[in-house]
């Protein structure tokens, strides 16, 4: 029985691949988020999933961790079907995974140490001196070793983000997902981040997937990006292949134009007749 | 007609919110526990919902025992029976102004708290961050604020009638110069261990749990919004309150046989 | 660290006072404490008529607290009631014909018996019954024989 799902798996995934979507469907009352969207995302590597927002950027990532169910389609991660797993299944799954939010998340309550120790104490046995031990190694790793004692609401934007990122790996897991790293900060806590991402990445192993439509720092970072609109992908490529994409829509998107495929007015009656017909708001 | 149909679907919400409620205390209980084996967490947060409202209750209940003193008083001399106050204060705290204005007093102290702290953890995906380093909240975050509560209120109860007891023997006795011997002898006849003391316990344990699960529940299901949290921690004292009033009756009729 | 030990410390304080609330209620607000349902003997003692007198209510001697009364039947035979009280066994020495009384405290008070010893040299143990009674005063009663000895006294 286990042996014979464990084959299903193998044939339906590709071991070069962490995550496989494909005929992705999902729609919320009558919008249709994704329709037939297919996505794959290499081990080791930097991907990034770009598109302007409320495309579902972020529903994205929580259809690949579980925390959203899909209609329709195909989802495995680390070869495991997703849709099929039952909460256990998927809690042992989500040990593996790192997951970045947009604000950090932290727990408002503890400590920068305690945030960063809280997956430790609640999944293993570990003495204390050990426990003190990773959660000082991996706060050393984001550079935030001697905030330790500071509480959350006495760290910036771009602290709280790095400790959150520091509780992110702490588990050692083999993928980590970003849910827009680069929003709201400064432009050195986002070099600071640009260059964590990367390290990380590098260091640990990593597979890491990134939500974001801060074109510029991905392109700094990322091996290949998709870029996703109208629940569709609509390009794929290393940065530099999109650079010199030729659809009008891409272009807009890569070089952040006002107006152009996506027009700068959001659809509307026509203006003249809205102020002189008569009809009110 | 239409106040006909509003009403239907008033009453359909309710029934849909009760079952919700039900189905989360269900959840509450599996979790239980697992959730005992972290029992430092628990006792954490006993102080913080429990430990920290003893001030609040101890006052109250010095002044509700030395109103029902005075009024007892009052009332009982136009009898020339004021040797009864002891059996009327007593009487009085144990059997419904005890677990009563406790559980109200919490609900408003403890349980806007539980509330609102719940919605906010799940405004800033606190509670959506520890689903994803795969720890269950409701067993993390919700079963140790509701054990605490439930454990909480007992205890506050019989500290509010204490306190209340010692209040109403202070206005009655000291001032007004009731027999302190009439006073506890006529009490110790009349007040009895189980249909007195242990009926008071069990009405409190009721309470602390219907506060504490409509408190987490209220939190937990908040919509994650500063109006939404808000919105919440009224319903929270709003439906204790009313809860507290509807299983205080439906208790005391169980209890005392008399419907 | 610290900072939770005084928060742990607090919660102990505050789940003994509680326990000690309860403590104190069950207690000194019942007669628990004074007489347990297991402790002392009972005796038993019928009178015509009992009047208000409820279970719980004290057994007294010499105004001092010695038991309570447990049990009050009714003897189908003799239609008397049958009144069954546990004393305390501290007085475990209280002749055997002694009297049982149906007392009041104060005029609209509760209802309690009173024992006054006799002088027998045997004493009143387990399943003992006392001999002599005095029923309760019934208000009623009382009036209608004043009133006939008022009428008696007038007429003559």
């Amino acid at each position: 029985m286990y042996g014979n799902q464990e084959s299903s798996h193998m044939t339906q995934t590709n071991n070069e691949n962490v995550v496989e979507i494909s005929g992705l469907k999902y729609r919320v009352g009558d919008k249709v988020i994704f329709d037939r969207l297919n996505i794959n995302i290499p081990r080791g590597k930097i991907t990034a999933i770009m598109g302007p927002s409320g495309t579902g950027k972020t529903t994205l990532l929580r259809i690949m961790t579980g925390q959203v169910l899909p209609d329709r389609g195909r989802v495995f991660v680390d070869g495991k079907n997703v849709r099929r797993l039952d909460t256990d299944e998927l809690y042992d799954l989500r040990k593996e995974m790192g997951f970045l939010f947009q604000n950090g998340a932290l727990f408002t309550d503890s400590s920068v140490y305690e945030n960063v120790a809280f997956p430790l104490r609640e999944h293993t046995r570990l003495p204390e001196t050990l426990i003190s031990h990773v959660v000082l190694m991996k706060l050393q790793a984001v550079g935030l070793r001697g905030a330790a004692g500071m509480m959350p609401a006495e760290l910036s934007g771009g602290m709280a983000r790095r400790v959150a990122l520091a509780r992110a790996i702490v588990m050692d897991p083999k993928i980590i997902f970003y849910d827009e790293p680069f929003v709201g900060l400064d432009p050195i806590s986002m070099g600071v981040i640009v260059r964590l991402i990367r390290e990380l990445n590098d260091s640990l192993g990593l597979t890491s997937i990134i939500v974001s439509h801060d074109v510029d720092e991905v392109n700094s970072v990322s091996d290949q990006s998709y870029l996703i609109s109208n629940g569709k992908v609509v390009a794929y490529g290393t940065p530099e292949q999109l650079e010199h994409n030729k659809s009008a829509w891409v272009r807009q998107f890569m070089k952040g134009l006002a107006d152009g495929p996506v027009p700068f007015h959001y659809p509307a009656p026509d203006y003249a007749e809205q102020l002189f017909g008569g009809e009110r708001f | 007609m239409r106040l006909l149909r509003e009403m239907y679907y008033i009453l359909l919400d309710f029934l849909q919110s009760m079952g919700a409620c039900w189905l989360f205390l269900l959840r509450i209980l599996r979790c239980i526990p697992g959730a005992l084996l972290r029992w430092r967490i628990i006792w954490q947060q006993i102080y913080s919902v429990g430990a920290m409202s003893l001030v609040l209750i101890m006052m109250s209940g010095l002044f509700v025992g030395m109103v029902l003193g005075l009024q007892g008083f009052n009332t009982l001399s136009k009898f020339a029976a004021t040797t009864a106050l002891g059996t009327l204060v007593a009487l009085s705290l144990l059997r419904e102004l005890g677990p009563v204005v406790t559980a109200l007093l919490f609900s408003g102290r403890a349980g806007t708290a539980l509330t609102s702290e719940i919605g906010l953890m799940r405004a800033t995906e606190q509670i959506a961050g520890m689903e994803m380093m795969a720890v269950d909240p409701i067993r993390r975050i919700v079963v140790p604020r509701f054990l605490a509560g439930a454990i909480s209120v007992p205890l506050l109860t019989m500290i509010f009638s204490a306190v209340g007891l010692l209040g109403g023997y202070l206005v009655g006795v000291s001032l007004m110069g009731v027999d302190p011997g009439a006073f506890w002898s006529q009490m110790r006849t009349n007040v009895d261990l189980w249909d007195d003391v242990i009926n008071g316990l069990i009405k409190s344990v009721v309470f602390g749990g219907a506060c504490s699960l409509l408190a987490v529940y209220e939190g937990y299901y908040s919509h994650p919004t500063a109006e939404g949290v808000s919105r919440a921690t009224t319903r929270t004292v709003v439906n204790s309150a009313l809860a507290v009033l509807v299983l205080d009756y439906l208790l005391t009729a169980l209890m005392f046989h008399g419907v | 660290m610290r900072q939770t030990r005084t928060i742990e410390i607090s919660t102990g304080f505050f789940i003994i006072l509680g326990f000690a609330a309860l403590f104190f209620l069950a207690t000194e607000t019942t007669n628990i404490g004074a007489y347990g349902d297991s402790g002392g003997y009972v005796v038993t003692a019928s009178f015509t008529n009992v009047g208000g007198l409820k279970v719980r209510a004290p057994v007294t001697m010499a105004g001092v607290d010695v038991g309570r009364v447990t049990a009050i039947r009714l003897n189908p035979q003799t239609f008397n009631a049958v009144v069954s009280m546990r004393i305390s066994n501290t007085y475990n020495e209280i002749p055997d014909d002694s009297t049982a009384s149906i007392l009041t405290s104060g005029l609209l008070g509760e209802q309690y018996i009173g024992l006054s010893a006799g002088g027998s040299e045997k004493f009143l143990k387990n399943d003992s019954k006392i001999q002599y009674t005095q029923s309760a005063l019934i208000l009623e009663n009382l009036i209608g024989q004043f009133l006939s000895s008022k009428a008696s006294s007038g007429s003559k």
